[in-house]
């Protein structure tokens, strides 16, 4: 008996453990949500990392039968809307970048243009609204499908649809006329 | 449009349809050239959307990523040790200070009592400012809503 107690992983090591599998589980989806939602790196990278650690202090409130990311996404959404709140003005700095998937023999005239689209869509995300861009954001930018949006968002599978039909109308709106 | 038509259109779009809805969609698009407008102009803005995608940062920033939240969670502990500590000590050393202040015999009362009246004063002040911030964050209803 005195021997297992000695030689037993202490609990709170057990839970950093835990703790760390989570987050390099989920870092690059929060980091990238925080990038879409304020549209800077440190930014994203400073919130993305406090939301981490306050979900570390309330680590016992998680539910394990729940998925992590899903309890975790709520603190990193309050944190970047607290964020946003105070900052009212985005930086300038680019956020977007030319997809991978692209043809290697695209002439400059096309990577230019590419560019200069990039440019055109991320002026009109930043000038959506905050429910808007959450949903683009984690739509066609994470490539969540319907079902995991509509957990994050605790919204029906419906309602997940509609709202993101809304959000691109109100993006190409923005975005008629320039492109 | 009616939500059925718009979760519809938003299967085809995401590529989850199956043959019948593919179908079914078909034949609205023929029928209801305002729906045909509305699928080319979702499909294109997405077509957009593909071209681009969010920055990724350097591999050092994921190397250190656990790293950085590790050090922050230990400083946060330190931190914590440090202010109890010098809150204890700052107690004592009022407490010490306040106990020679009313000790001393060649300081007139009325000094005396003043100053212990703006003393509790104070420290009354403090403690009500540290509740209210306590209390509101811990039942504030409305803390979630932006102001």
């Amino acid at each position: 008996m005195k021997n297992n107690l000695f030689t037993k992983t202490k609990p709170d090591e057990n839970k950093m453990k835990e703790f760390e599998q989570n987050v390099k589980i989920n870092m690059k989806r929060a980091y990238f949500t925080a990038l879409g939602f304020t549209g800077s790196h440190e930014s994203a990278l400073e919130l993305s990392q406090e939301a981490f650690i306050r979900a570390y202090k309330n680590y016992n409130k998680f539910n394990p039968d729940r998925k992590f990311f899903t309890w975790y996404y709520k603190i990193l959404k309050n944190l970047c809307l607290n964020f946003i709140r105070d900052s009212k003005k985005y930086n300038n700095v680019s956020f977007l970048d030319s997809t991978d998937n692209l043809p290697a023999n695209s002439t400059p005239q096309q990577d230019l243009e590419r560019d200069e689209t990039g440019k055109l869509v991320q002026e009109a995300l930043l000038k959506l609204n905050f429910e808007d861009r959450e949903i683009i954001i984690l739509k066609e930018f994470q490539g969540l499908s319907y079902k995991e949006i509509s957990e994050l968002l605790n919204l029906p599978e419906g309602t997940v649809m509609s709202k993101l039909f809304y959000a691109r109308k109100k993006l190409l709106k923005l975005l008629k006329g320039v492109l | 449009m009616t939500e059925y038509n718009l979760i519809l259109m938003e299967k085809i779009l995401d590529g989850s349809a199956n043959a019948a809805e593919k179908a079914e969609f078909e034949q609205i698009i023929i029928n209801e050239p305002k729906m045909k407008k509305e699928f080319e102009e979702q499909k294109h803005i997405k077509e957009v959307l593909k071209m681009v995608q969010l920055k990724n940062p350097t591999n050092e920033v994921w190397d250190g990523y656990w790293e950085g939240i590790y050090n922050r969670l230990e400083r946060s502990i330190a931190w914590l040790f440090i202010f109890a500590g010098a809150a204890v000590l700052l107690a004592l050393g009022s407490y010490e200070a306040v106990e020679t202040f009313l000790a001393d015999t060649q300081t007139p009362a009325v000094i005396k009592y003043s100053t212990a009246a703006v003393v509790f004063g104070l420290t009354l002040l403090l403690f009500s400012v540290i509740r209210e911030k306590l209390f509101t964050r811990k039942h504030d209803k409305y803390k979630e809503i932006q102001r």
